[in-house]
């Protein structure tokens, strides 16, 4: 394909979690506008890889916009300049030919830098592991899940909340680094169900513990999360645990 | 309740709210007195509730409280400015924070400081005389046979130089800003600002941001254009 875009790329390069990182130039011709960001990043790995250089690291898995491993801050944005979509998502349309794209990993004291633009965010896993759950017992003689009535507009906002994919989007948008999108929606989701109500105390207490303890900032309710987030989850779940965690510590 | 509730991220945030929803309710009684100047009555009603203000023990004593929820939402503010900047030890090379928030929701911690200045040239101005040095104007006047302090005529010999006026209106401009993310963001932190009453609480938040900075920056500008008698 001829007279495609010709890019400049700003990449961020980090050898390890341990090496300095810094930004690095690179010149792409020819992309097409119907290209995915991340199939322009093939692109872009595949001529590094002719010529003999390191390919860039980043995270994917099934481009279609709902396992949250893709990641990337483009161009001053968490997934690009696009709204409700995942990078994988996120189409070269959306940029001009002779367009300077900056491409950087999540910038948090919880996300460490693997390499490249990967990040680590088991930080994430461990916030789940500490109350992200409902305990079921499997015995044999499970209870169906649909015999328990649950409102239409509960089951609505927890479906709402259960939409977050994890991507780590809220926490690197956030001025602050803060994590309580992420937490406040995981917290939610149970929290607005009768499954949840057994563990609610403990799972909004523990949650929000581990995440204190991962090194996240303080959310101060700038809102960046809800606009930045390719699920565009509300800024209410954070509200609403905001409402828990208070509930949880003040009643005996 | 849980010991860890103490340290948690939720708590400063609780603080922050409560300490905040405090203040705002000391800037209501504070806006009301002294719109009483308006009165055009050479300051008689103004002085009369800066003199009970003044001398009723229970404001005094809830005088000492406004100053602990300040020194609290100034030390909250704090700790969370710095933990948030250690949240993020490696900065974007690229950031475009105005694609998703308002700036001076982000500078929460600069317009505080700057409010934080104007209060120490605010008191030094007003609470400092009438406490502990003394006024420089007409110092007393007698209202319905009462020997009352004229806090009245020290507005007016403050607010007669121009420089003194647009320090207070950059003031009202620091504490508009403030207040445009501070009462709403008090709200969402308790919680509250959930579901209906989302639109709502934002929407007073905004129309009382406005109408207490337009009120407290209309006291020094009429009083510098003798508007008030």
């Amino acid at each position: 394909m001829e007279n495609g875009m010709n890019l400049t790329l700003k990449v961020w390069r980090q050898q390890n979690a341990e090496a300095p990182g810094q930004m690095v130039e690179y010149k792409l011709g020819n992309v097409s506008p119907d290209m995915s960001f991340l199939e322009m990043m093939d692109v872009l790995n595949d001529e590094l890889i002719r010529r003999g250089e390191d390919s860039i690291a980043f995270d994917h898995d099934c481009r279609e916009g709902i396992c949250g491993m893709c990641s990337m801050f483009i161009n001053g944005e968490a997934h690009g300049p696009n709204r409700g979509v995942t990078t994988c998502q996120l189409h070269m349309r959306s940029f001009k030919d002779g367009d300077t794209i900056f491409i950087e990993p999540w910038r948090s004291a919880g996300f460490p830098v693997i390499k490249d633009l990967m990040v680590d965010r088991s930080a994430f896993d461990r916030i789940q592991q500490a109350g992200g759950f409902i305990s079921v017992n499997t015995s044999g003689r499970t209870m169906d899940a649909n015999a328990i009535p649950v409102p239409k507009s509960d089951a609505d906002k927890a479906f709402d909340a259960a939409t977050c994919i994890g991507c780590g989007a809220c926490v690197a948008s956030c001025p602050n680094g803060s994590a309580m999108l992420f937490v406040g929606a995981k917290v939610s989701q149970f929290a607005l169900l009768p499954q949840g109500q057994p563990e609610r105390k403990e799972r909004v207490e523990n949650m929000v513990k581990q995440m204190d303890a991962e090194g996240f900032g303080n959310c101060s309710n700038i809102g960046a999360c809800e606009v930045q987030c390719p699920k565009s989850i509300s800024i209410e779940n954070i509200g609403r645990m905001n409402r828990e965690y208070l509930a949880a510590n003040l009643k005996p | 309740m849980a010991k860890g509730i103490f340290k948690s991220s939720l708590t400063k945030k609780y603080t922050m709210a409560l300490t905040g929803l405090f203040l705002i309710s000391f800037l209501v009684v504070h806006a009301a007195i002294n719109a009483m100047i308006f009165f055009n009555d050479g300051g008689k009603t103004f002085n009369e509730w800066g003199h009970f203000m003044g001398t009723n023990l229970i404001v005094r004593t809830m005088e000492i409280g406004l100053f602990a929820g300040l020194i609290l939402h100034i030390v909250d503010g704090l700790v969370l400015y710095f933990q948030n900047r250690a949240a993020r030890p490696v900065k974007y090379a690229y950031e475009k924070p105005s694609a998703s928030s308002q700036w001076y929701s982000r500078s929460m911690a600069i317009l505080g400081t700057l409010i934080l200045l104007f209060l120490v040239i605010h008191l030094k101005d007003f609470w400092l005389k009438t406490r502990i040095t003394e006024l420089t104007g007409n110092k007393h006047m007698y209202i319905n046979g009462v020997w009352m302090e004229n806090l009245y005529s020290e507005m007016r010999l403050v607010f007669s130089e121009l420089w003194v006026v647009i320090l207070y209106v950059v003031g009202c401009f620091s504490l508009f800003w403030h207040l445009l993310h501070g009462f709403r963001s008090a709200f969402q932190s308790m919680g509250w600002s959930q579901g209906q009453y989302k639109e709502i609480i934002g929407l007073s938040g905004d129309a009382f941001s406005v109408v207490i900075s337009a009120l407290f920056a209309s006291m020094p500008i009429a009083m510098y254009l003798n508007l008030v008698h």
